[in-house]
């Protein structure tokens, strides 16, 4: 037996996910206190959880902290270039509609310089599974603001805060077109799961939003304090409002503690995937 | 494209375009796009992704007269250089370069097949009269249409961790594609043999001189040229694509002149010919070259530094194809 099969003989019997982790890629490079190990465990449980085998599930990522969640889940996956996850993914999809393609990736990956190919996914209903790990700024490159900060919130290139409204995600998912639209955050381990497993078994365009801290970067810049502090936050703030058909409301505002953070499978509509229109 | 058991996408730009037919290479997809010019431009992100995750694609470029959005619809050879160099950092490529419309075609099929032998994007690099033409077409049968399938895992995956990137002797490893079991990482990121990030400076040399080499050490497999009159010719012009009819033209007219001159055209424009060029500088017989090109000497200077004979250039930057007049009086000069 290779080291590399005692690995995986033993660990799985110790953890139903140790399987869907890739061990020898161990360290990990995220920080203390991020949330994005949180939703790899949620995305390698939904694969557990979804019955479909192991080999029919594909991951795809951008660039960015969040983008390396491909090289750490066991199933065939792909790390493409910044803000081109679902384009790579679309052609997967599309040449076998058999797979289930999810691609993991970062805010500023999927919403900027990926946005084009976001509300285009969104709008032909690709066969894509999207978890948008957002933590409200570019973290790996040292806290720059994106199109999801906060109006006020600080970074690095913003130092007195940023003056620019934010993207509200679930409407911007919902408006192109998603089939499926959630937003949980990585303190809502088990909505979490449940919305990607969702996600997995339904055909078209399914995308959730997950709030995750970045110590590091965000939330020093914020004075957040460590990454626990702002799951606290989410606790405190989080509504949970399934089914919520007004998502223009929904945006968020972590500075403002009267504010509340809704979270939710917001949508869940039939509308024929890419493909299956006998194109 | 369904008739024939394919799928068309009309994708959002040409970054997606280029991101699609990887991300289909990568689930076992031959897969292509067309652009010209500034969407060329745009593709070259991927293409560095293309070559570094050695997902095979092809990709036709019809040339028009740049820069930037130039001439649309008019002719030009503006992404000579750009076809070899346009994506940061070193990698190899193929590029060949057709100059009839029988050529686009039997071309492509060599590009997709020396796309998977190699693992690379390969280019199909027309101009805008090459790919406005009309000529007349033979399309064989399917079955006699040369195809060479990738090399695939020799085991299964069961037996043990199958290496994305072990390549066999020829530079090329095999390829396990999405869904085959086999549970690839692919990344554009510098990695090592299982596909897995390796940010140090050794695995990067490792990995950057095969890619290149590649391409260098095959090169005298995968060149393609044309030659006529060489054999006893003190003027060689070198041209591609349309320029090369013209060229074909002069020298034809410049023999019945009793002038010795000869013509050689690049059909890989990548990997250039160079071999022959520098054989027939060797030979001795050569005494200067004549280079017409739509552009403003990007093949020059791949001829410049294999020889310090006399290079007669004719070029304009796009709009016209050279006339075979002008490139007959430079023979005849």
């Amino acid at each position: 037996m290779t080291t590399h099969e005692h690995i995986r003989e033993t660990t799985a019997n110790i953890h139903p996910i140790d399987k869907l982790l890739r061990a020898d890629r161990l360290p990990h490079i995220l920080c203390a206190g991020c949330g994005i190990g949180t939703v790899i465990h949620g995305y390698a449980h939904a694969i557990a959880a979804s019955g479909i085998e192991e080999d029919r599930h594909v991951c795809v990522s951008g660039i960015g902290c969040s983008g390396r969640a491909a090289g750490y889940v066991n199933v065939d996956s792909y790390h493409a270039t910044h803000g081109r996850a679902l384009p790579f993914a679309l052609g997967i999809a599309v040449h076998r509609p058999e797979l289930v393609v999810t691609v993991i990736s970062g805010d500023g990956d999927l919403t900027a310089i990926g946005g084009n190919h976001l509300i285009h996914a969104a709008r032909r209903n690709a066969n894509i599974n999207v978890i948008c790990i957002n933590n409200f700024n570019y973290g790996m490159t040292g806290g720059q603001v994106g199109p999801t900060t906060p109006v006020g919130a600080k970074g690095t290139t913003a130092p007195t805060g940023s003056a620019e409204a934010p993207f509200n995600l679930p409407y911007l998912a919902k408006a192109t077109g998603a089939v499926f639209v959630a937003r949980w955050t990585i303190l809502h381990v088990r909505e979490l799961q449940d919305a990607i497993l969702r996600s997995m078994q339904k055909p078209g365009f399914c995308f959730t939003e997950v709030l995750a801290p970045c110590p590091t970067s965000f939330g020093s810049a914020n004075q957040l304090g460590p990454g626990v502090h702002e799951v606290e936050i989410y606790r405190q703030r989080c509504v949970v409002d399934n089914g919520n058909p007004r998502l223009e409301g929904l945006d968020i505002d972590l500075i403002d503690e009267n504010k509340p953070i809704t979270v939710g499978n917001f949508v869940d509509v039939e509308r024929a995937a890419f493909g299956e229109q006998g194109r | 494209m369904p008739e024939v058991g394919a799928r068309f996408v009309q994708m959002e730009d040409e970054l997606a375009s280029m991101a699609a037919i990887i991300g289909a290479s990568a689930a076992g997809a031959r897969s292509f796009t067309a652009t010209s010019g500034p969407g060329f431009t745009l593709m070259m992100e991927n293409v560095g992704l293309a070559a570094m995750m050695e997902l095979p694609c092809v990709v036709a470029n019809v040339q028009r007269a740049s820069p930037s959005t130039g001439l649309p619809t008019m002719v030009g050879q503006s992404d000579m250089l750009q076809a070899r160099w346009g994506s940061h950092g070193d990698y190899g490529i193929i590029a060949y370069s057709p100059s009839s419309p029988q050529e686009c075609f039997d071309l492509t099929v060599r590009a997709f097949n020396a796309a998977d032998q190699y693992r690379v994007p390969v280019f199909v690099l027309m101009d805008e009269v090459v790919g406005h033409m009309t000529e007349r077409v033979v399309i064989p049968d399917a079955d006699a249409i040369p195809f060479r399938p990738r090399k695939g895992p020799r085991h299964a995956p069961s037996e043990r961790p199958f290496l994305s990137y072990a390549a066999d002797a020829d530079l090329v490893p095999p390829i396990a594609h999405a869904g085959e079991g086999y549970k690839v990482h692919m990344t554009g990121l510098t990695h090592d043999e299982r596909g897995y990030p390796a940010m140090n400076a050794d695995a990067h040399e490792v990995l950057v001189n095969r890619l290149v080499d590649k391409i260098r050490l095959n090169a005298d497999d995968i060149e393609l040229h044309e030659e006529l009159f060489l054999d006893d010719a003190e003027t060689v012009v070198v041209a591609f694509g349309c320029t090369a009819r013209s060229a074909k033209h002069a020298v034809d007219e410049a023999r019945d002149e009793g002038l010795s001159c000869g013509m050689l055209r690049p059909i890989t424009i990548w990997p250039f010919p160079e071999r022959r060029i520098r054989e027939l500088i060797e030979a001795g017989k050569v005494k200067r070259f004549v280079v017409p090109e739509i552009n403003l000497g990007q093949m020059r200077r791949e001829i410049e530094r294999l020889t310090s004979l006399p290079i007669l250039r004719l070029n304009n930057p796009g709009g016209q194809m050279p006339r075979p007049d002008a490139i007959l009086e430079l023979i005849r000069s």
